[in-house]
């Protein structure tokens, strides 16, 4: 009879590769590539043993340990003791969201779009269709874990033996298994797929939090982390096996509970409550602004926690950057130090473009939001009532002007506020605020020619994301690959003053608002005329 | 009075003609069905009419103004359902349909409550948990708990169970009783055939027919189930006699209305003993249009 559960877990997991031929490679290679690329370009930034030390200096910070985890092998930092503290932690938190995004996709998401009724409804075991997601997650994660330790090894970079580079790829695999084993219990106790992804990417952040704070002050707490276990195998300098083993064994457990659930409940039923909703709107909620700021809630404010969090980060390393600055070639270059300046200042305007960018994401996002909903046929709510479209349009656009101001704003004084404190004079809030707030109107710039693409159609609006990735490259990589000035000036990123090195121009300022300005109008005449998907 | 109206209605999507050359009367107080088979261009026809598609040439007008360059001020006069609704998934149906009656500003009439507890809705589940029934429950709440004078459904019914159906064909007959229009499209002949009072077929973007039911069923034919004492001679060679099928001692053959006297005549000299007649449908109508003509 037990053998009826599973019938047809093979041909079941034969599908699951089949749908994810495109997806998983593309998953699975940006990971190995991005590993290898790091690993190779560690050789070339750092020359000598004497460079590497310089750098271990500044990884004693406190901030630094929060963020990359506790430094180990410090007194010999070797390639491979860089790559797996600087790396490990961050790769190993990449492949955790592939893992959560793989698993609710094809659990509570297929349940709730009605595909998995029209699985089970075929003679198929109750139990086949977890478990091929099971041996799914187990194949791409045993994939990823061999490939990268192989590749890693194959660099043949001193120090990046085959036992570390093994365990590397060993701990990023465990630890994707871990995640997607605990996302399939999440799956089987929340109702929806928003919640089992809500449940798992708050303990992945939870995981990191604890690890954090038990590095900087506790070291108990880390093992409370599944993230401080696979950082305690010190890989490429102790190389201890075991906490890959309790991560998988641990994996296993949850993948056994996770299938007792399924076994055990409806399809469709969670064990958790789902949350009521109200019977009435709150007055708010009753106008375009009003559900576009509902709708996005969550989103916003998880990006300006992230955006916060990104300031601080920066603003933390910048007690130690002359020691840090010192040593690294690549720093200089990117800098080409201007008389008169300390490295600090230079480095806070070139953190200012980079948070700028950064908060431009979050503002087009909110922009296209209107996109997002014509696509699923829900502005025909709007305009099938009395809401014009250039209240539409606008409700969006102003929803983008308050964000645009708060990301730069809360980025800015993330940095002010963590770099105050570990700077020995303090840091000047207004010089740090006025540096990121001049970028205003080149974020504005990047939206306006947001509207003026949602003005022309769907298709085209989402051009402007590779618009945002090129001033990414020209601006942040600019100054290191040499490009020439031109190419930096097709951005509008490339134009603001950059404070306080340079002198302030509001002769740029007013043109680029101009610009902006010129670019929303076209786009609103645009929406006004063009055809609406739904 | 002309409530909606479209005149020589053409919208194009590229090189394919969607809507050609369409012609819609909507009168005051009267109940328009708009039928036809799937992809015909109803819905593309009413998102015209209601402005979120712009016509390539020809004139949509709803209550004498423009379609396209008034539409908010047409659409806080009228109501609309879509036949597919898509719902924001984290916000309950309560909220939706308070959304919704506040969007459309003009008049409520504070039938909300009644109207969800005919439905039979629960409105604090979260939308991502209804079905699609229940999916245009809230729409046809939100709609019909606003006080308009042109109702625009879409196949409203689609998703719905018998049960609600009946409580949707109970709104509309009271819309209709209180005076307003309606605009109904829908491929569910016996709802139009209850409710409708003028009809249009559309089939690949033209109006193939159009009138009211009760003339079009003038147009066509009567089923007749006979049978007689002695075998009727020379059926075929009757006017107006059509699809002659011979089942035992019963014959079952279609007569255009307009020779329906004379053809009874003739058969009852061969001596009737059973007479079955039943009415046209509109599924015959349909079909006789469907049929590639
Ligand atoms: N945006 C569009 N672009 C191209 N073709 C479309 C578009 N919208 C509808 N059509 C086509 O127009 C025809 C009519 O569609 P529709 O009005 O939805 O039909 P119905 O509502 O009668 O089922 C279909 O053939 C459909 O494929
Ligand atoms: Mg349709």
């Amino acid at each position: 009879m037990s053998h009826l559960l599973w019938k047809q877990t093979g041909r079941l997991s034969r599908f699951l590769f089949r749908q994810n031929r495109i997806r998983m490679p593309i998953w699975i290679l940006s990971i190995v590539m991005l590993t290898l690329t790091i690993a190779v370009s560690f050789t070339d930034l750092y020359d000598n043993k004497a460079e590497r030390q310089a750098i271990a200096e500044t990884m004693h910070n406190p901030a630094m340990t929060a963020m990359v985890g506790k430094g180990y092998g410090l007194d010999d930092y070797t390639f491979g003791a860089m790559m797996a503290h600087q790396m490990l932690l961050f790769t190993a938190i990449i492949v955790a969201v592939m893992s959560i995004l793989l698993v609710t996709r094809h659990t509570r998401a297929e349940e709730e779009d009605g595909r998995m009724e029209l699985i089970r409804s075929l003679p198929t075991g109750r139990l086949a269709n977890l478990g091929a997601v099971q041996n799914f997650a187990l194949v791409i994660n045993l994939l990823l874990a061999l490939i990268v330790g192989i590749g890693l090894f194959s660099l043949r970079i001193e120090s990046i033996d085959v036992q570390g580079s093994l365990l590397y790829g060993a701990s990023l695999g465990a630890i994707g298994y871990f995640f997607a084993a605990i996302t399939a219990v999440f799956a089987q106790l929340s109702e929806s797929s928003r919640g089992a992804n809500g449940f798992a990417f708050l303990l992945l952040g939870m995981a990191y939090i604890v690890r954090a704070i038990g590095d900087v002050s506790n070291e108990t707490l880390s093992w409370f982390s599944p993230l401080g276990w696979i950082l305690g195998g010190e890989v490429f300098v102790s190389n201890y096996w075991w906490p890959v083993l309790i991560t998988i064994m641990a994996s296993f457990f949850l993948w056994l509970l996770a299938l007792y659930l399924h076994h055990i409940r409806d399809m469709g039923a969670g064990f958790l409550p789902a949350i009521g909703g109200r019977r009435q709107a709150s007055k708010w909620l009753t106008t375009p602004i009003g559900l576009f700021v509902r709708i996005q809630r969550t989103t916003m404010i998880a990006w300006a926690i992230a955006l916060f969090a990104i300031g601080v980060s920066y603003g933390s390393v910048l007690g130690d950057l002359d020691s840090f600055f010192a040593d690294v070639d690549m720093m200089q270059q990117m800098l080409n130090p201007v008389e008169g300046y300390t490295l600090m200042e230079q480095f806070i305007t070139m953190l200012m473009s980079i948070m700028a960018m950064i908060s431009t994401i979050p503002v087009l996002l909110a922009m296209l939001k209107i996109i997002s909903e014509e696509k699923k046929n829900r502005t025909e709510h709007f305009l099938s009532r009395a809401v014009s479209r250039p209240r539409l349009i606008g409700s969006s656009l102003a929803i983008a002007f308050i964000v645009a101001f708060f990301m730069i704003s809360l980025a800015a004084v993330g940095l002010w506020s963590a770099g105050t404190a570990v700077v020995e004079d303090g840091l000047d809030f207004m010089v740090v605020y006025k540096a990121a707030i001049v970028y205003l109107p080149a974020v504005w710039v990047m939206l306006g020619i947001t509207v003026t693409l949602i003005g022309i159609s769907v298709k085209f609006s989402s051009f402007v994301w590779g618009y945002l990735l090129y001033s990414f490259i020209v601006v942040y990589l600019g100054n290191l690959l040499q490009f020439p000035e031109w190419m930096m000036k097709l951005s509008p990123f490339g134009h603001i003053p950059q404070l306080p090195i340079e002198d302030m121009d509001w002769g740029v300022t007013v043109s680029l608002t101009l610009l902006a300005v010129v670019f929303m109008f076209i786009g609103f005449i645009g929406y006004r005329k063009r055809d609406l998907e739904g | 009075m002309t409530v909606l109206q479209t005149k020589s209605l053409t919208k194009r999507f590229g090189k394919f003609t969607a809507l050609n050359q369409v012609n819609i009367d909507v009168n005051e107080g009267e109940v328009y069905g708009f039928i036809g088979p799937n992809g015909a261009g109803k819905s593309t026809a009413i998102r015209v009419l209601l402005g979120i598609l712009k016509a390539t040439s020809g004139e949509a007008r709803i209550f004498g103004m423009d379609a396209w360059k008034d539409a908010v001020a047409i659409h806080k006069r009228t109501a609309y359902v879509p036949g597919d609704v898509h719902l924001w998934p984290n916000l309950s149906g309560g909220e939706v349909i308070d959304l919704f009656i506040q969007l459309r500003g003009g008049v409520k009439n504070n039938r909300k409550e009644e109207l969800i507890q005919r439905f039979d809705l629960d409105p604090s589940k979260k939308c991502r948990t209804y079905s699609k029934g229940n999916r245009q429950k809230v729409a046809l709440i939100a709609a019909f708990s606003s006080e308009a004078d042109l109702y625009i459904l879409d196949e409203p019914t689609s998703g719905l169970d018998p049960l609600m159906e009946q409580v949707f064909q109970s709104c509309v007959m009271e819309a209709k009783a209180a005076g307003k229009s309606v605009l109904l499209s829908s491929h569910i002949l016996s709802e139009v055939e209850k409710l409708c009072d003028h009809v249009g077929i559309i089939r690949q973007g033209e109006i193939i027919e159009s009138g009211s039911l009760r003339k079009m069923r003038h147009l066509t034919r009567t089923n007749l189930l006979v049978e007689t004492k002695q075998p009727i001679l020379d059926l075929g060679k009757q006017i107006g006699v059509h699809e002659i099928e011979k089942e035992g001692v019963e014959v079952t053959f279609q007569v255009d209305t307009e020779n329906l006297d004379q053809i009874i005549r003739y058969v009852s000299t061969f001596g009737i003993i059973k007479l079955e007649s039943a009415p046209p449908t509109l599924e015959d109508l349909f079909m006789r249009h469907y049929e590639g003509k």
